[in-house]
């Protein structure tokens, strides 16, 4: 078959073409672009950068167009520490996000994939249905929840737990909370078609060998369903990295996480030079987990290069 | 397409000149050569068998012929047109896979019908043509099922009238009835031999079954990585093997090595073997006779006249119910392998256990291989 | 995997599933509160629903958002499609690294940077924004989970069938059409579900490439949720649920009706 394809290429070609195309258009053309602004000076003027690229001013053009190029917007991330507490912060949410997402997510994924074969379907289907109703909606759910006067203060007072109302909204816990709740079923997925493909056989062969239960779960099982934690772990980490409208809505005001930082460069200070630095640094950050997530996919899927 | 031959142009149809034609065909995938300048002959109206164990060749040649595969190598004629340039679905050669692959979202009309409608038949011909087929595959009235409502078997003749309903110059059946139980597939092994009989098209049947390929083909291709090791009808192929791997391969046999002596006598381990002839090979080559089970005599006492004959003890029977496959440990620590068929109505085998027995065969019975 | 759960496995399953229907029902609940305030019962009301029939804004953003959403996973579909019959049957081809790492990255990156770079581009371009840029941003960010969702569906891909229609004269493009395609349908429809339900759902994207007059129902949302808890957003937060809800519920019922069928197929040409 495969030499079918290669016999008529253009068929193939053709094929490939329009997706290809969109995404050079769309995709890569534009991290080229905020490349570009990056490495611009703020103007005030429309767009609200320095210089502008412009074909039509010929040759000349072009070398004025490098030379006021600058590395101004990099050197201000690197020196005003705003941006460094920033990026910090959201690895340091990321970071503890996923690690609470693989606490609560393994066990989760274990359970359904222990649950009779007729029911995997359906718990399947009720982990995914949250995440297909809206994101927003969802946090904002635990707004009405986590409000001064919302249902768990309701609870906890009712229960005598606590006196006063506590402020659970805009803090760092409110944060974790969304962060978990929103991306659960990234984790547990994965983590679910990991543990599910599992062969049973080799439990069954554990056992005979001597192993408790408690054992086999610990030396059979957690290896061989670390390719489905990782991927379970990236799928989660990368974007948490970048997350705005949780820590948004949930969150503080002290220390922002990267993603309202650059939203609010661009769209507060309209500073489109530094918004772009930001993306830019962003991107370089996620690189390395982003090309291990892709190593993952290509070898799960089988159909890689 | 298929309906006329119209495919096939240059030279008429000609009796003399085969149906397929394999012209030093090579197939490599990478560096593995699947199939290695193999050259072979396949005629009209001949159920023809492709043989051998897994890997061997036998269904990337299928392929090859279908399509689905393009040689490395050398060319494939049909009616003497190489026909590798030629696209799958234009060459007039049908194929029956092994897992059926019938169309699940189409009814078995649809099915098999399907060859039809991308041609330029008419709808009522088309449907005339699949009731003849559904009768003849037995299956009349079947039209309107769906694939998931029909037993293997079932879908297996369904498998076949869609194959056959263009009525190609050659059917390819690449293993199929490799699904169907011992007892269906008996059954249906004389069906396909008389459904090639009446419709005069050549079978090429790909099978690792050597008892399959024994009944249902004319001739049969033993192939072994990638190369032919002996072409010729069931019966040559089990009396007259060209070499000790097709000896072993079909059927049982036992080698006995030896050394030619004149007048078509071997002198072996166990003393003078008198032959039927040692054909190519001269006095004092290395030769071994093989002889298979069922042309080997059993006795308890020595026979007079039988010029061949040795003495050993039974070491192992294993009953078969219509016969008895006997071991006898010979007095050079070899050992022979004897069938007996129970023809008495006792039942059980005539000889047991540790018995003392003399075994004998004609010379004519082994033949002797000088690979 | 399926020796039996344990009562910590049962537990397990259960406490995630409160977690995650948890705030969910409450909405839901509340959206039915007569009373504004959430810690007070008011008794069962419609009264929000009323109300939200009256926002016209509301209404008008949701008309957007439906419309966005239809186009863009449309668009998404068919270009995801042909991105994974790509990737499952070209083999190795030049900058296939680069074609699958762009189809892929949006999956995991952060929103704000495909926001953040698309707005960029059509500034450059000096396109006008609005409803048409949210569609192309959308339709960018959803077509990585069609291929995800398809080229998983092409790698299981039963080839036999499209050899034996080929075998029966059928020529390679029309059997891609009339037999792979019709078979792979459930996995393109669900991946037009999940495009869908992305477009209708995402926020950041939309917020960095929209225009005047283009304001989508997220965004309306989102800015009404900054000043505080509204009961009507809890009702239009209810019909969304029950609208993606009903969908995803007809969309597994028809494709289990379509998989078991498939499957008792399959099952039965091994007997």
């Amino acid at each position: 078959m495969q030499e079918n394809l290669e016999k008529r290429d253009w068929g193939g070609r053709a094929v490939l073409l329009l997706p290809y195309l969109w995404l050079v258009v769309f995709f890569l053309t534009p991290f080229i672009i905020v490349l570009k602004i990056s490495l611009s000076q703020t103007a005030m003027a429309q767009p609200p950068y320095l210089p502008v690229f412009d074909l039509s001013a010929g040759w000349a053009g072009l070398k004025e167009f490098a030379a006021q190029l600058s590395l101004d917007s990099f050197q201000l991330l690197f020196t005003d520490l705003i941006y460094l507490l920033s990026y910090l912060k959201s690895v340091q949410v990321a970071a503890i996000s996923t690690i609470i997402l693989l606490l609560i997510g393994y066990p989760f994924a274990y359970g359904i994939a222990r649950a009779p074969r007729g029911w995997q379907p359906l718990l399947v289907m009720a982990v995914v249905l949250p995440f297909w109703t809206s994101f927003l909606i969802r946090v904002y759910a635990w707004i009405n929840i986590l409000q001064r006067d919302g249902l768990l203060n309701d609870v906890l007072m009712r229960l005598y737990i606590v006196d006063t109302p506590v402020s659970w909204l805009s803090s760092d816990t409110a944060i974790y909370i969304g962060m978990v709740y929103s991306y659960l079923p990234f984790m547990v997925l994965p983590l679910y078609a990991a543990l599910e493909q599992m062969d049973e056989t080799l439990l069954e062969a554990a056992a005979d060998l001597g192993c408790s239960r408690w054992k086999t779960f610990w030396l059979v099982v957690v290896p061989l369903s670390l390719p489905g934690a990782a991927a379970g772990a990236l799928l989660c980490f990368i974007p948490i990295v970048g997350e705005f409208v949780i820590p948004d809505l949930l969150g503080g005001s002290e220390t922002l996480m990267i993603g309202q930082t650059l939203w609010n460069e661009f769209f507060a200070n309209r500073d489109w030079p530094v918004a772009s630095a930001i993306a830019v640094t962003l991107l370089a950050l996620l690189l390395v987990p982003m090309l291990f997530y892709e190593r993952l996919q290509q070898r799960s899927l089988g159909g890689g290069p | 397409m298929a309906d006329g031959g119209k495919a096939a142009q240059g030279p008429a149809t000609n009796e003399k000149q085969p149906l397929v034609r394999f012209e030093a065909v090579t197939k490599r995938f990478g560096s593995v050569a699947a199939v290695e300048a193999l050259s072979l002959d396949i005629g009209h109206d001949e159920f023809f068998a492709l043989l051998g164990p897994s890997g061997c060749g036998k269904t990337t040649l299928l392929r090859m012929l279908a399509g689905f595969e393009t040689p490395t190598e050398g060319r494939i004629l049909l009616d003497g047109e190489d026909i590798v340039p030629v696209q799958p679905h234009r060459r007039p050669v049908n194929m029956m896979f092994q897992s059926y692959a019938l169309f699940p979202h189409l009814t078995v009309e649809g099915n098999i019908g399907f060859g039809l409608r991308q041609g330029n038949v008419a709808r009522a011909e088309i449907a005339d043509r699949v009731a003849e087929m559904l009768a003849l595959v037995r299956l009349p009235g079947f039209g309107a099922r769906r694939i998931d409502q029909l037993s293997g078997g079932q879908r297996q003749r369904v498998a076949l009238a869609r194959s056959l309903i263009k009525r190609p110059r050659v059917l390819l059946l690449d293993e199929p009835l490799a699904a169907l139980d011992k007892k269906l597939r008996g059954e249906t092994q004389f069906e396909l031999m008389e459904l090639q009989r009446k419709l005069g098209t050549t079978f090429v049947i790909v099978t690792h079954d050597q008892e399959e390929a024994m009944i249902v083909a004319d001739r049969i291709a033993v192939m072994d990585r990638g190369r032919l090791m002996q072409v010729a009808s069931p019966a040559e192929i089990y009396e007259r093997p060209n070499s000790r791997w097709v000896a072993g391969f079909i059927g049982e046999a036992t080698m006995m090595e030896g050394r030619v002596g004149p007048d078509d006598n071997i002198e072996s381990a166990l003393g003078r073997v008198r032959t039927g002839g040692t054909g190519k090979a001269r006095p004092g080559d290395t030769v071994w006779l093989a002889l298979r089970p069922e042309k080997i005599g059993m006795a308890a006492d020595r026979p007079k006249d039988h010029v061949n004959s040795v003495s050993g003890t039974v070491s192992e029977i294993g009953y078969r119910g219509d016969m008895s496959i006997y071991k006898i440990l010979l007095s050079d620590g070899s050992v022979m392998k004897v069938a007996l068929t129970n023809a008495s109505a006792r039942g059980g085998a005539p000889f047991s256990l540790n018995d003392p027995v003399w075994l004998s065969w004609p010379p004519e019975a082994g033949v002797v291989l000088t690979e | 995997m399926r020796r039996g759960a344990s009562p910590f496995n049962i537990v397990s399953v259960a406490l995630g599933l409160a977690f995650l229907y948890l705030p969910i029902t409450v909405l839901v609940i509340y959206s039915f509160n007569a009373s504004r305030l959430v810690t007070v019962w008011g008794g069962w009301s419609l009264a929000w629903y009323r109300e939200l029939l009256n926002d016209a804004a509301l209404l008008q953003a949701a008309w957007i958002s439906l419309r966005v959403a239809a186009f863009s996973a449309t668009a998404a579909t068919i270009l995801g499609t042909l991105a994974a019959v790509a990737l499952v049957r070209l083999g190795p081809f030049r900058s296939r690294l680069l074609f699958s790492g762009m189809v892929y990255a949006p999956l995991v990156m952060p929103e704000v940077i495909t926001g953040l770079s698309l707005l960029l581009l059509f500034v450059a371009l000096n396109v006008d924004r609005g409803f048409w840029t949210i569609t192309i941003a959308h339709t960018t960010l959803t077509m990585c989970f069609v291929t995800v969702i398809v080229q998983s569906r092409l790698i299981g891909f039963d080839r036999s069938l499209e050899e034996a229609a080929m075998d029966l004269g059928c020529p390679p493009l029309k059997t891609f059409l009339t037999i792979t395609l019709p078979l792979i349908a459930p996995a393109i429809a669900a991946g037009w579900m999940l495009a869908f339900t992305l477009s209708l759902d995402d926020l950041v994207i939309a917020s960095f490439t929209t225009g005047p007059g283009a304001t989508t129902l997220p965004i309306r949302i989102y800015s009404e949720v900054r000043l505080g808890v509204k009961p009507e957003i809890n009702a239009v937060c209810t019909i969304m649920i029950a609208v993606v809800a009903a969908g995803t519920i007809v969309a597994s019922l028809i494709t289990k009706g379509g998989a078991a069928r498939r499957e008792r197929a399959a099952l039965g040409a091994q007997v």
